[in-house]
């Protein structure tokens, strides 16, 4: 180094080795941060390895194989696998039987099967994200610190919603599924409860953030909590639970597609059979619609989201 | 509150005229929202046709199933047709193979006593005649006359059935009467055999024995020292498979672990080619951002069956999955992260005359190594969530082992265990993950202090 040689007083060249002595030091702790989670990692990839079915290295030159019966033998049965279109494939067996899933609405306007599933993987969805948003509400101002002043109680919540945020969705689904003997009704249930606990934690810390002038202006008039928390602490936080919420809206579609596949019904269960069988036309069809549809719940959330509450829709930790 | 006049409230009318007279989409607003939420609602009571499968419900099986999560039963039965009555226990049964509980009285005549609750809930019979006890009464059952018939009133915990009498004891348990047999379900609160299944020969020792065994006890099985041989009971346990579930378990963490921190290595140098601020060209950007909403918007579940089928089940196909979307969501809130930070220090870098790899290295990491470190967590903890459901359709971890005790109905006290296990991981990794990110928000606090301090 060049100042190095500078250097003219004592006090200064301490200060300089000093600085240089907590940088190595620090160079240290990094490198040795980043080495230690290498071996982490490549410990976890052998682990990963040895424990799966087929292993990395034998099955990556078949990953192609597996790839091509994904390619139909005709392209234009992708389309007909997703409006229900008979296709001149058809011999009778259950890889091309597309129009047997017709939902006939009325006369000989049917909505094609995979729409149908779809629909019902997004009203799942939609329902349990409305249940998650109604009693998170109420909740998360009761586990506001600022709100609510008895400790036992916000405790009690407080903990109450990370058990159901950290129960495993498919035990609730799979236990509500042998009592109601449905799959999406189930679903609704297990997403609903989860979203309960995952909205109602976002929510309480939006409400530990708000400005408590409007809270202390009731206070002094005599409002009761339910009118603190309704006049004062609900206009400044609605715009940012709705924002939470749609972004709720995106995380459940996914999730009801997961518990579809293990039982809930809709589309997921559809994918799991199809891929399972090797069916290439409708497993595209159906990859299709999938990625369309949460693409464009995605876009359309952020869009609305943006409208809500601007650009802080996207700030870290949402 | 206070009451005001008529007067002092259009004065304040007449102060704020935007807040009392607002445009109409803004007054009713809400109330459409609300409308069309309600009639959402409604459509949706339909679609899942919810009266119809409210009506086909079986509630009564929930307090059922929630039992079985904390307790277990053993059913033993006895033949009355055979010329001297024994208990007969179903095989696998939890009291191991020459069970001898103390519960299941032989009486001095040949009669037999089963205490169900002690001796306020008990049967006891002959061939003859059978006596149920429970909630104060003793109820004589005959089953001389080629059917077993009450003498006197029925009690309402009794349903006397043509060719059965069965008589229900709360959570205590049950009893089944015909001519020919007596069939006794005795519950128990706790799980049965956790620690060493029936095959083993610690099984039915007090943990004091088990302790004076594993100290100075003479060698169980030759060559083995007894602490090793009640490792390997425990953790090959039959019933309740110790060591496969957390071996699962301990799939299921590697698998968020693994696909974070690989999703994470490829989406770092990608970020930089995506952020608007930072790329070489505009289309590259364009392109990446793409890609980073492809990878989000194929769902995790349809990654997890296509690896599952290419590299077949386990936590490989997970772990992938994983991967794969998290390339798409941590690429796109690193992105986002980058075009967010501040351009002075690397105009200050860059005015020194850096190379562009060495701007970034001085003036955009130190800044945004914090918040990236603190996505991550964040992804990864949910990941750990997450990782539980993919498991089930096949991806490998907890999840499929999980799913498929559930299926049968029947091994819910297994389930509760495994459910256990995740609720303990996933508040472990909570925490960890809670931790270091307010360690590093302390950081990023800190420097926007300074910042504000500086001007």
């Amino acid at each position: 180094m060049t100042i190095s040689a500078t250097i003219r007083s004592d006090a200064t060249r301490r200060t300089a080795d000093s600085w240089r002595r907590q940088t190595s030091l620090r160079r240290f702790y990094t490198a040795l941060g980043i080495g230690l989670l290498l071996i982490a990692m490549c410990t976890a990839m052998w682990f990963a390895d040895e424990a799966n079915a087929g292993h990395f290295f034998d099955r990556l030159p078949h990953i192609l194989d597996f790839l091509s019966w994904l390619v139909p033998k005709d392209w234009n049965d992708v389309w007909r696998a997703l409006f229900d279109i008979a296709s001149p494939h058809d011999k009778g067996s259950q890889e091309f039987n597309f129009p047997l899933g017709r939902v006939y609405l009325w006369g000989g306007f049917y909505l094609p099967e995979y729409f149908e599933l779809m629909l019902t993987t997004l009203n799942v969805a939609l329902v349990s994200t409305f249940i998650g948003f109604v009693f998170a509400v109420p909740f998360s101002f009761i586990a506001a610190r600022n709100l609510t002043p008895s400790p036992v109680l916000r405790l009690v919540v407080k903990r109450f919603m990370e058990l159901l945020r950290a129960f495993p969705e498919i035990v609730i689904a799979g236990l509500f599924a042998a009592i109601l003997s449905t799959g999406p009704v189930a679903a609704i249930i297990a997403i609903g409860l989860h979203s309960i606990g995952a909205l109602g934690k976002l929510f309480y810390e939006i409400n530990e953030n708000i400005d408590m002038r409007a809270e202390e202006g009731l206070r002094a008039v005599g409002a009761n909590w339910f009118e603190r928390v309704r006049f004062a602490g609900l206009p400044q936080v609605l715009p940012n639970f709705m924002s939470y919420a749609l972004l709720r809206i995106e995380i459940n579609v996914r999730i009801s597609t997961i518990i579809g596949a293990v039982g809930g019904g809709g589309i997921g269960e559809e994918l799991k059979l199809s891929i399972s069988r090797g069916f290439g036309a409708k497993t595209l069809a159906l990859v299709l619609l999938l990625f369309t549809t949460i693409f464009l719940v995605d876009q359309f959330s952020a869009w609305l989201r943006r409208k809500l509450v601007g650009e802080q829709a996207f700030m870290m930790g949402a | 509150m206070v009451a005001m006049t008529a007067d002092e409230m259009q004065a304040i009318e007449e102060r704020f005229p935007q807040v009392f007279r607002r445009p109409l989409y803004k007054r009713f607003g809400p109330l459409v929202l609300f409308a069309g939420i309600l009639l959402y609602l409604i459509y949706a009571l339909w679609f899942f046709s919810l009266p119809q499968v409210l009506r086909e419900s079986h509630w009564e099986r929930l307090p059922l199933f929630l039992t079985q999560w904390i307790s277990y039963d053993l059913q033993p039965e006895f033949r009355l047709d055979q010329p001297q009555i024994t208990p007969k226990y179903p095989r696998f049964s939890a009291l191991g193979e020459d069970p001898h509980p103390d519960w299941v009285i032989a009486n001095a005549n040949g009669s037999y006593t089963v205490l169900i609750d002690d001796r306020a809930k008990s049967v006891t019979f002959d061939k003859a005649e059978a006596t149920l006890v429970a909630n104060g009464q003793a109820v004589p059952v005959s089953l001389t006359s080629g059917k077993p018939v009450i003498t006197g009133p029925v009690p309402d915990w009794i349903t006397a059935h043509d060719d059965e009498i069965v008589a229900r004891m709360g959570f205590a348990g049950e009893v089944r009467i015909t001519v020919d047999r007596v069939k006794v379900r005795k519950r128990f609160l706790g799980w049965a055999n956790f620690v060493f299944d029936t095959r083993s020969p610690f099984f039915g020792k007090s943990p004091g024995e088990v302790v004076s065994l594993l100290m100075s006890g003479p060698q169980l099985k030759p060559g083995t020292s007894n602490i090793a041989l009640a490792a390997d009971n425990i953790w090959n346990n039959a019933q309740w498979q110790h060591g496969d579930v957390w071996t699962k378990l301990f799939q299921t963490i590697v698998m968020a672990f693994l696909g974070t921190l690989l999703g994470g290595i490829v989406a770092f140098p990608l970020a930089f080619l995506a952020a608007r601020n930072i790329t070489p060209s505009g289309l590259l950007s364009q392109v990446l951002k793409r890609f980073f909403d492809f990878m989000r918007s194929v769902d995790m579940l349809i990654w997890a069956l296509f690896f599952t089928r290419a590299f077949g089940p386990g936590p490989l196909a997970g772990s992938a999955a994983i991967f794969f979307t998290e390339i798409g969501t941590l690429g796109k809130v690193y992105s986002e992260g980058l075009e967010n930070i501040d351009d002075k220090p690397r105009e200050g870098i860059q005015s020194t005359g850096a190379n562009g790899l060495l701007v970034q290295r001085y003036g955009v990491l130190p800044e945004v190594i914090p918040v990236f470190i603190s996505q991550t967590l964040y992804q990864w903890e949910s990941n750990t969530r997450g990782a539980t459901i993919i498991g089930a359709v096949g991806a490998g971890g907890i999840g499929l082992k999980l799913w498929e005790a559930m299926r049968t109905n029947s091994n819910w006290a297994n389930v509760f265990y495994m459910v256990l296990l995740v609720l303990l991981v996933v508040f472990i990794f909570d925490n960890i993950s809670n931790f270091l990110r307010r360690r590093l928000s302390r950081t990023i606090h800190d420097y926007n202090r300074i910042q504000a301090e500086q001007g």
